[in-house]
């Protein structure tokens, strides 16, 4: 029967199955990082457990890590805690370790590619929610808990109910100024953020074999956004580019079964999906979100919905509630409102490509005076990279902070974050009330719709910038 | 983990669709080794002021509220982040079960390992659940577990569903770990098949 790319990684990852059980699936892969494990390992202690496979564990620094240049002191003791946690547990249980500082650190959900770990047809689970960015691979990968990761930690297994599959099919070519980022936030704006719940997408058509890994990777890193765990791509010539000849790709014959494996990894001809949405790329603009969930997005020239728009009276309460916290005007577009801090960076965009694009707005131009601009690398090696570009003095030139690799901005765990009141457009993930610090207002755009706002300081059409 | 059989309370309504795990529980209080203690941090930016002292409109600050165990919550609870604090501070609070139409899958499945009920009721029901709460913020609500059936003050009844599985576990206080270890035999064959 013909078999759709999740249930062949599903069916090759089954250990045990039982009537009415979730199935025994296997991990192939498992990041974790300082906020979500130290619990795991505390319940592995109680327990009296191993760590089933520590090779197939893979530990980072993220989440509350100072993102200062040259002065990478934590001054949050409770951080500087876990931080230290995690190092004693990856030194007691034998785990690789890529701490703060190291050559191969960054966001969790940047390393794992970049360093090859983050294969075609692997499992791959990470206590944090943004996992669905490995799927971009053609890997089955997903967030979740830390009872879930202490699991993984003792047995490298999970216990799953086999979820349902959406194809999410994008064809046609974008068009100027129109990224990744839009394609995605355009989906969830459809969709809502609840519309994948239960299920795992896969994403097709001409729009998503024509982006590079990086675009790949933004598409479904946003697939939780949307309310799906999982978001998948079809591994083709692109993906195999990508992962061949990192630190942990196969290599010579190993390499050779690997690429033959991997090729059988696509969707048959006539596999079903239990639903599936369209989206016309060629009809695409650059997206920009205006509420508190990342569902709240419009086109960057169209204007906010009004309360009147909204039939379902939860979902007009849900509007009204929004537009009091953004403190927003309905019926208005959001082109020209004030913008106090740019923030480029996060698992969602902080890829060597996404740093060009921003770059390539911010080259000979300079940041509004008005406006504090982060440009934070998801990794060290793409920090270097931009470095060995000049991209770094293309943001510093324009006025910008080129800070070091870390989460930032996107979570504010570390002390990058918003002051109550203002508003950011932001490449990350995510615009609930206070993400980028308390009372703090988020925009979610593209790189280039925020490199833009950075230029001008208002909400500004890209496109425009001439 | 502790066990789930049956649940009687009153419920606090939390009249918000989509609430994020950020606002369950924000993500500066994540700096955290336990798992225990959250309870303060529950709901953090919306239950207190500014100054630090509480909102007196929220919802869990209202006299009414205090000793609730059931959160009557809004479409789509525990939409955004992986975050299991979440659940740990709803507990730490004193809810141990969360009735919504829809919940979000993650927060879900870390709900059901730590002994929280997510009960899933269809529009209507919550409906009429919303009207009684706020007609009576003390009318008493009933969970049986076993019969998988939420009763409330006048006599009316719904079941609601939930994976046997995870029912088997609640109502016996299994911990899904120990149950993964008792398949150690298989988890060692299929290593070998697979390397």
């Amino acid at each position: 029967m013909a078999k759709t790319l999740f249930e062949k990684v599903w069916k090759a990852h089954v250990v045990a199955e039982e009537p009415k059980r979730p199935s025994v699936l296997y991990i192939d892969l498992h990041l974790i990082h300082e906020v979500t494990s130290p619990q795991a390992f505390a319940g592995l202690r109680t327990r009296g457990l191993k760590v089933r496979r520590p090779e197939r564990t893979v530990a980072t620094m993220d989440h509350s890590t100072p993102t200062l240049p040259k002065r990478l002191q934590v001054i949050d003791p409770e951080a500087q805690a876990q931080l230290s946690q995690l190092e004693k547990n990856c030194s007691e249980f034998g785990i690789r370790l890529f701490a703060m500082g190291d050559a191969k650190n960054g966001i969790v959900h940047v390393v794992g590619p970049e360093r090859g770990l983050t294969q075609p047809g692997m499992t791959i689970v990470c206590g944090d929610s943004h996992t669905s960015t490995h799927g971009a691979f053609g890997s089955l990968a997903f967030g979740i808990g830390t009872s879930e990761v202490e699991h993984v930690l003792a047995t490298q297994c999970l216990l799953q109910s086999k979820p349902k599959t959406l194809e999410v099919r994008i064809e046609g070519k974008l068009g100027n100024s129109v990224t990744a980022k839009d394609i995605i936030l355009a989906l969830i704006a459809k969709i809502g953020t609840a519309g994948g719940t239960g299920y795992v997408l896969e994403y097709t058509g001409s729009a998503i074999r024509a982006l590079d890994m990086d675009a790949r990777m933004t598409v479904c890193n946003m697939s939780i956004e949307g309310g799906a765990r999982a978001g998948m791509i079809a591994p083709d010539d692109t993906t195999f580019e990508f992962v061949a000849g990192r630190e942990y790709a196969p290599t010579g014959l190993a390499w050779d079964k690997a690429l033959e494996r991997w090729k059988r990894l696509p969707s048959d001809a006539g596999a079903t999906y239990d639903m599936r949405v369209d989206i016309d790329a060629t009809a695409l603009e650059p997206m920009i979100t205006y509420g508190t969930n990342p569902g709240m997005g419009v086109p960057i020239t169209q204007a906010l919905p009004r309360a009147s728009d909204f039939s379902v009276s939860s979902e007009r309460a849900a509007f009204e509630k929004a537009m009091i916290y953004m403190d927003l005007e309905q019926g208005k577009p959001l082109l020209g409102h004030k913008v106090d801090v740019v923030f480029v960076g996060s698992c969602t965009n902080s890829r060597i490509s996404d740093l060009r694009l921003a770059a390539g707005v911010l080259k000979g131009r300079k940041v509004a005076s008005s406006v504090r601009t982060l440009v934070v690398p998801g990794s060290h090696d793409i920090k270097k990279q931009a470095e060995a570009e000049g991209l770094d003095r293309v943001f510093i030139d324009a006025g910008a902070e080129w800070r070091e690799p870390g989460c930032s901005m996107c979570i504010a765990m570390n002390g990058d974050q918003l002051t109550p009141g203002q508003y950011a457009v932001s490449t990350s993930n995510r615009n609930f009330e206070g993400r980028q610090g308390k009372g703090g207002r988020t925009f979610l755009a593209s790189p280039l719709t925020a490199a833009a706002a950075a230029i001008t300081g208002k909400v500004t059409d890209v496109r425009t910038l001439g | 983990m502790a066990s789930f059989t049956t649940l009687r309370s009153h419920a606090v309504l939390l009249s918000a669709e989509n609430v994020d795990t950020d606002q369950i529980i924000p993500a500066r209080f994540l700096k955290t080794l336990d798992k225990n203690g959250l309870g303060n941090q529950l709901f953090f930016d919306w239950r207190y002021l500014a100054d630090g002292t509480d909102n007196p409109s929220f919802a869990l600050n209202k006299p009414e509220a205090a000793g609730a165990a059931i959160l009557l919550a809004g479409d789509n609870f525990g939409c955004g982040s992986s975050r299991e604090h979440a659940p740990w501070a709803l507990m730490g609070w004193g809810i141990r079960a969360v009735i919504s139409t829809s919940f979000a899958d993650i927060f879900k499945g870390n709900c059901l390992k730590n002994g929280l009920l997510p009960i899933q009721v269809d529009a209507a029901t919550h409906a009429k659940l919303v009207e009684a709460v706020q007609a009576n913020p003390k009318s008493e609500l009933s969970v049986s577990l076993e019969a998988r059936e939420l009763t409330w003050s006048d006599g009316a009844k719904v079941q609601f569903p939930i994976d046997a599985f995870a029912q088997h576990c609640l109502l016996n206080g299994i911990d899904q770990l120990g149950y993964i270890l008792s398949f150690n035999d298989q988890i060692t064959s299929y290593e070998a098949a697979h390397g």
